[in-house]
């Protein structure tokens, strides 16, 4: 049968499994919006492209299926490129469909004409100009795969208006050939005997994992690991939820604002075995003082992260679950004639760091602290809820303070470190995961710079909620003038700000304010209760600091405590 | 240190940018860049000359491997292999010089391709480092214009 381009393509993303398509219209994409409702597939209008493609992020990040977005050319297209770069650094599998100029006026600076491909080159996996309708299908069938094996990542698709009005037949692949795109899944079996061995070994061995683990749904295999031979688990910002926050082995964050047990311990250990993590330099600190004694083994799916930032002992390229089931396979068998050994010595030590200097603030007279608020929406949601965060203060206490015991659980910009992305990655992970509690953790500052998601949220009735920790600063930046720059509070103060409470009344969503350390818990809970989008506004502790920090460029031991 | 590198891409639009854009996105230098299709439909064929050292080179060679339109990369450092570059050179040639242009000519085994009353243009191939000295050589007599294919290579035969 015959198919117009815009038929292909929404044919396709039914093929594909898609539920949910996050977009904005526009006249370049407009054959396609007149096609949408002959399909079944839910589409969200969100007020700007950058909330668009951030709620297909959440929604990818809270499901592990592929997000799909779906835009206008030119100003539609570029607004969605922070969120295509915030996917990117945090290898999320996304799908952007953006419209083009038709194909004759391409180059021509054509009304709302951008080269988007261009502009994407360096912050997608990989990304299309769609010239021949008969190319269609096929690239709609790369870019899922693209998007979603190896490291996964976005994908791009720009498509010219006079593309989605051609007919041509439609058949859609079933198999894909991409000879030169070939991801390494299954490790090398040497290199598996190899760190079998080194695990025995080890006296003093901590797992440090990443989003690798996440992506690649690895977590029961690496609770299986760290119980039966008594490692420590320390992960990046990426990987919280990937080991329960209960477990006695957990040790917290690890880096620039980790917890102190965390970088004691990675740095004394004398294995690293690092799963899925790529030595981000906000975990490593300074880099010749990172981990000294210890024997490094590095599992990632990408070998451009292998050897990238430190040197390694042990590199072995696979994805992290398929590493994670050969390791387990290799040593479950032995282990009843040879139990592992015990890790005593090591094991008090790290539990003795622990104790010696937890994570801490004080909540005493009236002003609410924000790591108080975070621990009683940890407490009130039992660490089951989906937390959102913006970037900041807010995004590291989310982080140290709420005990995540899920994967999928946390979803925050570690590798952009995007301001604005929590909020709409909210709406997005709450369309994914209707019965779950969405909460997103906010600054004064970020929320304020996707806000206009609230009639988002409204519209599709998603009960998502924002907490905003209102220190009236860019808190983080804030922080950073006081410790190095003499309290030169130069454009951090937010003195002007919009009444976050009458704002969300204004959207039809509802609002509360509070200012009584002792009314926090009822008020987070009579707000967690309600089945629509809230803003609580908590106006917390102005100057409060995120604690420990490793000042940049300093060895991850030398912490600033309090 | 110097490294040639042999890259098999898919011959499609934007993948010279993309290779390209690899370099200058991370800060990498290149110092010569060739591509032409091979004998193999839809497949390309890039040399690319960069200086580094090995840490930058092995994420170079890894960053190359990465792009979905790259097929392999070969660091032909490492082994043995054979480079050739090619030059057109327009050289002044007026009256007395002219002889002596031509018998260095002869001495590089260089071709004369265009030649005009007051001036030469001679095709010449060889390594950099023969193109160079032809260059230096030449440079007494005026040389007007070059244009220089950068290095183009291939890994020999008989290796194990
Ligand atoms: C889009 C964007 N612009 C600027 C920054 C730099 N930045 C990092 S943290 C921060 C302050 C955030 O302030 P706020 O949202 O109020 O959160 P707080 O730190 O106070 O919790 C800024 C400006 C950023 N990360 N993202």
């Amino acid at each position: 049968m015959e198919l117009t381009g815009a038929q292909i393509l929404l044919e396709s993303l039914r093929r594909e499994g898609v539920e949910v398509v996050f977009g904005f219209p526009g006249g370049a994409v407009i054959d396609i919006y007149d096609q949408l409702p002959n399909y079944p597939l839910r589409h969200v209008l969100v007020r700007h492209e950058q909330g668009a493609i951030h709620a297909a992020d959440g929604y990818a990040r809270a499901t592990g299926k592929v997000g799909v977005c779906l835009v206008t050319s030119g100003p539609g297209a570029t607004n969605t490129v922070t969120g295509i770069a915030t996917a990117y650094m945090d290898s999320v599998p996304v799908v952007i469909i953006t419209g083009q100029v038709p194909t004759p006026l391409i180059g021509n600076d054509a009304f709302q004409e951008v080269d988007i491909v261009g502009i994407t080159r360096s912050c997608t996996k990989h990304n299309y100009l769609v010239k021949d309708v008969r190319d269609l299908s096929r690239v709609i069938k790369e870019a899922f795969y693209l998007a979603s094996t190896g490291r996964p990542g976005p994908v791009l698709i720009d498509l010219p208006k006079d593309v989605q009005t051609q007919l041509t037949e439609y058949k859609y692949p079933k198999t894909i050939k991409m000879r030169s795109y070939n991801p390494t899944y299954a490790p090398n079996p040497k290199q598996v005997a190899k760190v079998a061995a080194v695990v025995r070994r080890a006296k003093k061995p901590i797992i440090y994992a990443g989003g690798g683990v996440i992506a690649s749904e690895a977590s029961a295999d690496l609770a299986w690991l760290a119980r039966s031979f008594n490692m420590p688990v320390t992960a990046t910002l990426m990987a919280l939820g990937c080991f329960p926050a209960e477990d006695p082995l957990w040790l917290g964050m690890l880096g620039m604002h980790g917890t102190y047990a965390a970088n004691m311990a990675i740095s004394n250990a004398d294995l690293i075995l690092a799963i899925g993590s790529r030595f981000d330099d906000r975990v490593t600190g300074k880099i010749s003082e990172f981990a000294k004694n210890a024997k490094i083994v590095h599992i990632d799916i990408d070998p451009t992260s292998i050897q990238k930032n430190v040197p390694v002992d042990i590199p072995v390229v696979a994805d992290c679950k398929s590493f994670l089931t050969a390791l387990r396979q290799t040593l479950e068998p032995t282990l009843e004639a040879e139990p592992a050994a015990g890790l005593e010595a090591w094991n008090s030590k790290v539990a003795a760091w622990k104790v010696e200097k937890p994570l801490s603030y004080n909540q005493e007279g009236t002003v609410i602290k924000p790591q108080f608020v975070v621990e009683t929406i940890s407490r009130l949601t039992k660490g089951e809820a989906i937390i959102t965060t913006e970037v900041g203060q807010n995004q590291m206490w989310a982080a140290q303070f709420y005990a995540f015991n899920r994967p999928r659980s946390f979803i925050s910009s570690g590798g952009l470190g995007t301001m604005g992305f929590g909020f709409p990655a909210a709406i997005g992970a709450q369309m994914a995961c209707p019965d779950r509690l969405v909460i997103d953790v906010a600054g004064d500052g970020s929320i304020q710079m996707c806000i206009q998601e609230l009639a988002t949220a409204v519209c599709y009735n998603l009960p998502v909620k924002i907490v905003i920790l209102n220190n009236g600063y860019l808190g983080m930046v804030r922080q950073w003038q006081e410790l190095f720059y003499k309290k030169n509070y130069c454009a951090t103060c937010l003195d002007v700000a919009p009444d976050f409470v009458k704002l969300a009344e204004a959207y039809g969503a509802a609002g509360f304010r509070v200012t009584d350390p002792a009314k926090v818990e009822s008020v987070l809970a009579e707000a967690f209760a309600l089945p629509r989008p809230v803003i609580v506004d908590v106006v917390v502790d102005r100057e409060e600091n995120v604690a420990p920090m490793v000042p940049a460029g300093k060895s991850i031991t030398e912490m600033i405590l309090v | 240190m110097r490294h040639i590198l042999s890259i098999l891409v898919e011959n499609e639009p934007g993948v010279l940018a993309r290779v390209a854009g690899l370099f200058s996105g991370r800060g990498y230098n290149i110092e010569t860049l060739n591509v032409a299709p091979t004998l193999t439909e839809g497949l390309s064929m890039m040399t690319i000359t960069t200086v580094g050292d090995e840490a930058i080179i092995e994420q170079i060679v890894k960053q190359l491997r990465k792009l979905v339109t790259t097929l392999k990369v070969v660091d032909l450092t490492d082994v043995k292999s054979v480079e050739r570059e090619m030059m057109l050179l327009r050289v002044d040639a007026e009256g007395s010089k002219r002889a002596e242009v031509l018998r260095i000519v002869d001495i590089f085994r260089c071709k004369v391709v265009d030649v005009s009353p007051d001036e030469l243009v001679l095709e010449v191939t060889g390594t950099q480092d023969k193109l160079n000295a032809l260059v230096s050589l030449l440079q007494r007599y005026g040389i007007k214009e070059a244009a220089r294919t950068g290095a183009v290579a291939m890994r020999r035969g008989m290796q194990e």
